[in-house]
């Protein structure tokens, strides 16, 4: 039931909020934030009293688990379960969701209790798409969450150069992946069809979908209808259209979402099915997969060299960190895909981090054009020493947590896949050049205005030292993130046919 | 010959067509604007109750077949034959002239359809779709004074009497190679592979349901008379005349084994592609709700077309199911366009730009038209998405992958423009409005049922088994 709550409380606080307008504009902001918060608390609590210790069999894979009937015309279920990777994301969720609310205090003054119910209805369906175990479930929720993402970029954006509208924005965001989710729906309903018509049995169920028989040209075609869904999401890079509009136009609650969260449910549908339900078919992609990988990697980070608008450059950032992920995914290697894990988080922090510090730019300056900024660090206390922080994170330094995971990756996929380790790496030259290109054309090199500007106030510096605490922390000392996923990293390495890496694998436990 | 228990069968039809006499003679005796309302949503309330009645029938009367689709789309029409009744009486409390016969032409149309949707014979069909159609002229040039609904109505019926015609060059066709008009006739009449003439006649025969359909390309006469129209009007053609002939249609394919000949079903193959991908196209850059909607529902004829191809079992259900859903969110989003033009003033108001900032005026009446949109756009939570959910399904069931395709280019296409429309009434208004809904909208009895529909909307999204329960119970009987 506790997982049902963790849905539900999301969209109850959000209904709350847009009612609360009307006793001021404080209320909804402290019930959006509270919710978040009782959410982050509920999953650190199943955190620290769950036991993630490897289990003996497969079958008792979750920590927690509620299912009702739904329609069962179709066998469809509510299928919740949460094991150690979905407990992470939600936790991750509660925690942004928390981030998102504080950035958008000063940001968001019109209609504000509508911009908490969008805000809090996003992260309601992403907690469901971390939990949902039935394939109809998590096509909902996948779903789901668009609408109010749409609205966030479209209502509260910024319109940014000409031609780059807002709504334009928004609707190619819901475009690309509403149209790449219903090729998902069809590859679901074709795995119901022929698991009908193999067993007479109406289902819609993860674990029974597992166990179908599916014939083989078929079964590569379904995989693909996954892979493109989720290679939409991550964003891979023929498919990455949407987002760095979708990144410049939103608001910066809307960015940190995006970035934090939403890219992560597409690395946590790969792993949770993408993978478990096509192992070979995955496998005879992989190299195709990593392929794909690599040239994300790289051009996210060239074209992240030439971008203007500074938030646009995050955002193919981001472009860059999710080709290590995707290459870890179909790397076979239990590291890798614990390293893939560690990377989701991190980037989640290091990018909200940078996102939440170009929306306190923009409150000060007024303009996300980098060619508009430089010489701020004289000008401005604290913040540039943070981007400081923040921008070595993004780039892997030692001690961050990106560095972590992106390590683990590249170590993790060597043995299987040399020159994809080696390409890979490229990247992080290029993550170097780019990080140091932000940090020189807006806090270094000549002053562009002249004039103080005041500094961060309590709320911006609680928000910013959690963050950086947390990426020093994962940094340092991973190995309680570790062993929470090891379990699920195992069993994904497993699948794999090549994935005889037990002795390289063996060295994290 | 009939009988006493065809009597009963024949009793929602009777109630209807004596409803409409009996307001016949009222408006004759005295014209009353509220009553004759009254007494038409009380014909049609009555006719429903009875329904439930006709479904263990022993016998079907003579022409006709009573089944379990029969009830199920008898139930459909007189339902939306009410909302439309309901929000007629808003919409026509300010409109100069004669109201009362407004009543009369729906009532007539709904007796029409009922015909139709039980009709086992190519005559009942024949008769019941002119009982169907003729009032719809009237009702569609009702506002005559304003150009384009005159212009609506005539262009309506021309239209209409081409269809006709290709209707009845089929039927003459499939008669001259069978010899017989009832459906088990033709049926029987054929045990080998159908002759060029049969196939002919059953083109034919498509292409004037088509028309009625308004399947691409037949399509023209579309946008031009959802725009003229007045509301009411239009919503009764976008949901009962669509949903009757659409069963008829099925009817046809699963009774006779010619219409789902393998050469038919190319022919239904192609206009529901066609349908799907040009419906959603030419609604992207509408300016005008009327036509965007009436776009929209060519696009939801195109994916419903993919029932008719498959043809089998779960056809029946995926039918049932969708029409459900597109009704209930056809008449809510028509029903908000209805509102917001009443009390008739000359004009309704289609514009896009009328709609801005509408959330901001009129919360509730905002969120119903979202709810509506999103369900027309297929968003889960909704009902649309159970009845796109269906759609695909069988497509994929029946491993008709071009179609599967087509439905998911015209989903991805079609949000464009529900987008467009959805974000519009959120959009911070100019400041102007120039038309605006009374203020007690809420408690009027349109509002209320505005309101409803909505929730049905949310609640068959979220909870759909009873309506699945309910049309897997009369598809199969």
């Amino acid at each position: 039931m506790i997982l049902l709550w963790l849905i539900l409380i999301p969209f109850l606080g959000g209904i709350l909020c847009w009612q609360a307008d009307r006793w001021g504009e404080q209320a909804p902001r402290w019930i959006a934030l509270a919710t978040m918060l009782f959410v982050l608390m509920i999953a650190l609590w199943l955190w620290v009293t769950g036991d993630f210790a490897l289990p003996a069999g497969v079958h008792n894979q979750w920590l927690l688990e509620w299912r009702a009937d739904w329609i069962p015309r179709f066998g469809i279920q509510v299928h919740l379960a949460i094991d150690g990777l979905s407990l992470i994301l939600i936790a991750l969720t509660g925690f942004l969701g928390a981030l998102a609310v504080l950035c958008s205090w000063h940001e968001i003054v019109h209609r504000i209790g509508f911009f908490h119910l969008n805000l809090l209805w996003i992260l309601g369906g992403v907690v469901g798409v971390f939990l949902a175990m039935d394939l109809f479930l998590f096509f909902l929720f996948w779903e789901v969450m668009l609408v109010p993402m749409y609205f966030l970029i479209a209502l509260w954006g910024h319109s940014g150069s000409p031609g780059q509208t807002r709504i334009r924005a928004a609707t190619r965001f819901f475009i690309y992946t509403q149209a790449s989710g219903l090729l998902m729906l069809v590859a679901i309903l074709a795995l119901v069809f022929i698991h009908f018509g193999n067993t007479g049995q109406w289902s819609f169920s993860y674990e029974v979908l597992r166990q179908t028989d599916v014939p083989e040209p078929m079964a590569y075609w379904l995989m693909l209808g996954f892979f493109v869904a989720f290679a939409v999401k991550l964003p891979v890079v023929p498919f990455h259209g949407w987002l760095p509009g979708a990144h410049a136009q939103a608001p910066t609650a809307g960015s940190v979402d995006l970035a934090g969260i939403l890219l992560k449910t597409a690395a946590y549908g790969m792993l949770r099915f993408a993978l478990p339900l096509f192992p070979e078919q995955s496998a005879d992609f992989a190299p195709v997969a990593m392929t794909l990988g690599l040239v994300s990697i790289i051009y996210g980070a060239v074209l992240a060299c030439g971008q203007q608008d500074i938030k646009r450059l995050i955002a193919y950032t981001s472009i860059s960190h999710m080709g290590f992920v995707l290459i870890a995914i179909y790397s076979g290697s239990e590291l890798a895909i614990q390293g893939a894990i560690v990377l989701m988080v991190a980037h989640a922090f290091s990018s909200a981090g940078l996102f939440i510090l170009s929306g306190q730019l923009y409150e000060r300056i007024h303009t996300r054009d980098m060619r508009f900024m430089g010489g701020l660090w004289g000008r401005l206390p604290a913040l540039p020493g943070f981007t400081l922080c923040f921008v070595a994170a993004s780039l892997g330094m030692p001690a961050t947590a990106n560095f972590v995971g992106e390590f683990m990756i590249l170590f993790g996929t060597f043995p299987s896949a040399p020159v994809v380790a080696v390409v890979a790496s490229i990247g992080l030259v290029l993550a170097a050049i780019y990080s140091l290109i932000l940090m020189q054309r807006v806090h270094f090199g000549p002053v562009h205005r002249e004039g103080a500007l005041f500094g961060p106030d309590g709320r911006e510096y609680v928000m910013m030292l959690s963050l950086l605490a947390l990426v020093l922390l994962v940094g340092l000392y991973p190995q309680p993130l570790l062993d929470t996923t090891a379990t699920l990293s195992q069993a994904i390495a497993e699948l794999f046919p090549d994935g005889d890496l037990a002795s390289v694998a063996g060295e994290v436990r | 010959m009939l009988t006493a228990a065809h009597l009963i069968t024949l009793l929602p039809l009777i109630l209807v067509g004596s409803t409409a006499v009996i307001a016949m003679l009222g408006i004759a005796w005295q014209r009353h604007h509220a009553v004759t309302a009254l007494v038409s949503a009380a014909g049609l309330v009555a006719a429903l109750v009875t329904l439930p009645l006709t479904i263990p029938a022993a016998s079907s009367p003579p022409l006709m077949q009573v089944d379990g689709l029969t009830v199920m789309a008898g139930a459909l029409v007189l339902v939306s034959a009410l909302v439309t009744v309901i929000l007629s009486h808003h919409y026509l409390t300010g409109y100069i002239g004669p109201r009362e016969e407004f009543y009369l032409l729906i009532l007539c149309a709904t007796a029409g359809a009922l015909g139709l949707v039980a009709s086992d014979h190519l005559a009942m069909l024949f008769i019941s779709l002119e009982l169907l159609s003729m009032p719809l002229y009237g009702m569609l040039a009702y506002s005559f004074r304003a150009e384009r609904s005159l212009e609506a109505g005539i262009k309506y019926l021309l239209l209409s009497a081409a269809a006709t015609a290709f209707l009845l060059f089929g039927m003459a066709l499939i008669y001259a190679r069978t010899g017989a008009m009832d459906l088990a006739g033709i049926a029987g009449a054929l045990v080998d592979a159908p002759d060029a003439w049969m196939l002919a006649g059953a083109a034919l025969m498509v292409v004037g349901l088509g028309f009625k359909l308004s399947v691409v390309p037949f399509h023209l006469w579309t946008p031009d008379v959802y725009q003229g129209g007045p509301a009411p009007a239009t919503i009764f053609l976008a949901t009962v005349s669509k949903l009757a002939v659409f069963v008829v249609l099925l009817r046809l394919v699963l009774a006779a084994p010619v219409f789902a000949s393998e050469w038919v079903q190319g022919l239904i193959t192609v206009l529901a592609l066609l349908t799907m991908l040009a419906g959603n196209l030419l609604a992207l850059f509408q300016a005008n709700l009327k036509r965007l909607l009436g776009y929209s529902s060519i696009a939801h004829f195109g994916y419903l077309l993919v029932a008719i191809v498959a043809g089998n079992a779960l056809a029946m259900e995926t039918t049932g199911v969708y029409l459900v859903t597109y009704l209930v969110t056809t008449l809510a989003a028509f029903g908000v366009v209805t509102l917001v033009s009443s009390p008739f003033g000359g004009e309704d108001a289609d514009g896009l730009p009328l709609y801005r900032g509408l959330f901001w005026r009129r919360p509730y009446l905002a969120a119903v038209m979202t709810i509506s949109f999103l369900s027309l756009a297929g968003i889960p939570l909704t009902a649309g998405f159970i009845g796109k959910f269906y759609v695909i399904a069988l497509g994929v069931a029946d491993a008709r992958w071009w179609l599967v395709g087509g439905v998911i280019a015209g989903s991805a296409i079609g949000l464009y423009y529900y987008l467009r429309v959805m974000v519009t009434l959120y959009l911070p208004e100019p400041g102007m409005r120039a038309r605006d809904v009374s203020n007690d909208w809420g408690s009027r009895l349109g509002g209320i049922t505005l309101i409803a529909l909505a929730v049905i909307i949310l609640v068959l999204g979220i909870y759909p088994t009873p309506m699945i329960g309910w049309v897997q119970h009369l598809a199969g009987n």
